[in-house]
């Protein structure tokens, strides 16, 4: 337990996912300490991925929640039956104002116009319930309803990632790609856009040179207007380390970031790690099977076993522990 | 690579066609890649300069054999008028099917209610009188509202099943103009909509039914803003939203877009695009009714866009205007043409075969079915792909030549 002293990204207490009848994660406590690079390893189907989507907010768990930077993000929905409620809500308000002025006034017009506002608001509240603005999220949060964040949500609460088998924009220039992760940080409005005000135009200034800049910093300078489909496959998983870095996040979860990768690339990608903690003082949670990499990087690892959580401390701690050995190895190698 | 270069083909000989490819460039081809980068730095200038030329060529181009044996000049510009609403319309669509890959079969409702709120705007049905212009801004924006009122049920939907809801409300859209009928003249449609006046600015008057070129100017003149709105929003963070969702849902929304209104913006503006050109048909026509607002609309735009390269605006628009020219004026004169050659009915068993009376406007969509499987078989990115969709399709020659090139340097 080398970095206790600081306080923890990303919280998860008690996560546990089912698929049917499958428990894919069983009951997983886990934390992060700010600055920090943790691992997470496990033999195949160990839940290591299963655990990392729920944490990017991909599937809603079925059990237990997630902190991230010191507010829950994730957990199964709480008083989801009261949403609707909320909906219908300002609607019924306004139609009864309406009918109780239409019983004072005699008039019959407070009605009809009662009528197009509560049409109104009921439309607004639904597009508000599909789009999901924080505003609406905060809303319903105080009325003690909870919805867990969309994978869009952790990203702009400063979450970034990779995929384990690469899912890059392939038919996008390696700069595009990078601006594509940018996205949740630019603000220009269509209409900025359309009209190209000069918000827009400095943004897009901005981003452009922001996106050499992360491109430069994975080692793909000069690379820029090459398609992301062209690229060769180490330069994709740079690629797409460098896209999730353009969305300026606080926690990097890096899946399986060497797989395929020959000695000397993984041996770059590593020194990238490093790099990535010193020189922009990111946290990084880490899935990996090369047990090199993972022994050499990481501060503290967690070891999961289909599904439960069966060891965690430093690389050196895992090492030893016999509960390990035995799930890498078989029962008896461990004697 | 190693797969591509165990094709057969000897890697040397392919690499040696490409370099002598690219050495011996003719000066045509440096002029115009200097155009094309300078066209890349001013878009909206080199829209205006493009739509503008070829504004002024049409009219010409009509007066020379054999295009003035087929109809007067004025009849020509009627028809490019109604070419330019299916330019529009395949516009707009582009941005829903060809940027954000969302497959909507129901694009003409949004047509229909640019249309309808013309009508009401400018008719002695509603009594309004409101002038042309604030109501071409009126109804994009009342089109864009539907757009986002139809696109929010069908959000979750992907492929198949998001263009058979988008068809069903293809279909509902002109239902309820017919049915209700107390509010839209059913059957018979609103008639009576007020033309545009242009207030004999810059000299342009009287818009009507014999005068077909201010309707000409009009709407080449709503194409270039159309234009330039969509290329400068695809050139921005929505414009890369909108591909990223194209190409992979999940990881977009792992980049942290949020991909509900990403969509429903792709479909609001693609509405309000088709809103514009409701307008102005409406006004043009100066009659609405909801059989003007069918499903063949709804597919001829798409056929537009899929014909010209989904994702290129400029390729989708000529596709449209190709498209709408060979179905409104090129199988009239086919008819006519086939006539004219006198060919004698014959007897072919029992049937008497007399080709000289074919109508061929009765085999449009047979011939446009036709159209279609080809191109899916010979072109499948459209006419004027845009460079992503022919990458996606196509592994160009060059970068084979080039791969095979490194392979060789290797």
């Amino acid at each position: 337990m080398t970095a206790d002293a600081a306080a923890p990204v990303l919280v998860a207490k008690g996560v546990t996912k089912q698929f049917g009848g499958l428990v894919a994660v069983n009951a997983v406590d886990f934390d992060i300490p700010q600055g920090s690079i943790v691992s997470l390893i496990g033999p195949n189907g160990a839940g290591k991925t299963t655990f990392f989507n729920v944490v990017a907010g991909l599937y809603e768990p079925t059990d237990g929640s997630v902190e991230f930077a010191g507010r829950e993000m994730i957990a199964r929905g709480r008083r989801a039956w009261a949403e609707p409620l909320v909906w219908v809500l300002p609607t019924v308000i306004v139609m009864l104002v309406g009918v109780l002025l239409e019983q004072l006034t005699k008039s019959g017009a407070e009605l009809a116009v009662a009528l197009v506002i509560a049409l109104g608001l009921l439309i607004t509240m639904f597009l508000l319930a599909i789009i999901r603005p924080p505003i609406y999220d905060r809303l319903l949060y105080r009325l003690g309803i909870f919805k867990s964040a969309r994978p869009n949500d952790m990203v702009v609460a400063g979450l970034g990632r990779t995929f384990q088998n690469i899912r890059l924009f392939k038919t996008m220039t390696a700069s595009e790609n990078v601006m594509v992760g940018m996205h949740s940080r630019l603000h220009a409005s269509p209409l900025d856009a359309a009209l190209r005000l000069p918000r827009h135009r400095r943004e897009e200034k901005e981003a452009d040179i922001q996106a050499r800049r992360w491109l430069a910093f994975v080692g793909l300078k000069g690379k820029e207007q090459e398609t992301a489909r062209n690229l060769a496959y180490g330069d994709q998983r740079r690629l797409e380390v460098a896209r999730a870095l353009a969305s300026q996040p606080r926690l990097l979860l890096l899946d399986e970031p060497t797989a395929g990768m020959n000695p000397s690339e993984t041996a770059q990608m590593t020194t990238l790690f490093g790099r990535i903690r010193t020189e922009l003082g990111l946290t990084i949670l880490l899935i990996e099977h090369d047990m090199q990499v993972v022994m050499g990087v990481s501060d503290r690892i967690t070891v999961l076993d289909h599904g439960d959580k069966i060891s965690e401390g430093t690389p050196e701690e895992v090492r030893r522990d016999p509960r390990v050995i035995e799930a890498y190895l078989g029962k008896g190698a461990s004697a | 690579m190693s797969g591509r270069s165990g094709t057969g083909t000897p890697p040397v000989a392919a690499g040696g066609t490409g370099r002598s490819g690219r050495a011996s460039s003719p000066v045509w081809r440096v002029a115009l890649g200097r155009v094309r980068a300078y066209m890349g730095r001013h878009q909206s200038l080199s829209i205006v300069i493009g739509l503008a030329l070829f504004a002024t060529a049409l009219p010409f181009i009509v007066l020379l054999p054999p295009l003035n044996g087929f109809g007067t000049q004025k009849d020509f510009i009627g028809g490019f008028a109604d070419a330019g609403v299916f330019v529009l319309l395949a516009i707009g669509l582009n941005v829903v099917v060809g940027f954000a890959g969302l497959l909507d079969l129901g694009y003409a409702a949004f047509f229909a209610i640019g249309a309808y709120t013309y009508a009401y705007g400018a008719s002695p049905f509603s009594g309004l009188d409101i002038p042309f212009w604030p109501m071409l801004l009126v109804g994009a924006i009342v089109a864009a509202m539907f757009g986002v009122l139809l696109g929010a049920p069908t959000l979750r939907l992907r492929g198949d099943y998001l263009a058979i809801v988008t068809l069903g409300f293809g279909e509902i859209v002109p239902v309820v103009f017919l049915n209700a009928d107390t509010y839209t003249n059913g059957t018979n449609g609103i008639t009576g909509l007020a033309q545009p006046s242009a207030y004999g600015l810059f000299g342009v008057n009287g818009f009507g039914f014999t005068n077909p070129w201010p309707y000409f100017l009009t709407v080449v003149l709503i194409i270039a803003v159309a234009f330039i709105f969509l290329y400068r929003l695809q050139d921005s963070r929505i414009g890369r939203a909108w591909v990223a969702i194209r190409e992979d849902e999940l990881a977009a929304a792992s980049m942290g877009i949020n991909t509900v209104t990403t969509k429903l913006l792709a479909f609001s503006i693609g509405a309000s695009t088709s809103g514009l050109a409701g307008v102005f048909y409406a006004s043009k026509l100066s009659i609405v009714s909801p059989d003007q607002f069918g499903f063949t609309v709804s597919f001829t735009a798409l056929a537009m866009v899929v014909l010209g390269g989904m994702g290129n605006i400029w390729g989708v628009a000529a596709g449209a205007f190709i498209v709408y020219e060979i179905q409104a004026q090129g199988l009239k004169q086919l008819g006519a043409f086939v006539q004219s050659l006198h060919i004698p009915t014959f007897a072919l068993g029992p049937m008497s075969v007399d080709l000289g009376s074919i109508n061929f406007i009765n085999f449009q969509y047979l011939l446009y079915g036709l159209a279609l499987v080809l191109m899916m078989l010979l072109r499948p990115e459209g006419l004027f792909p845009s460079r992503r969709r022919r990458s996606e399709l196509h592994e160009s020659p060059e970068e084979a030549a080039e791969s095979n090139e490194e392979l060789v340097q290797a």
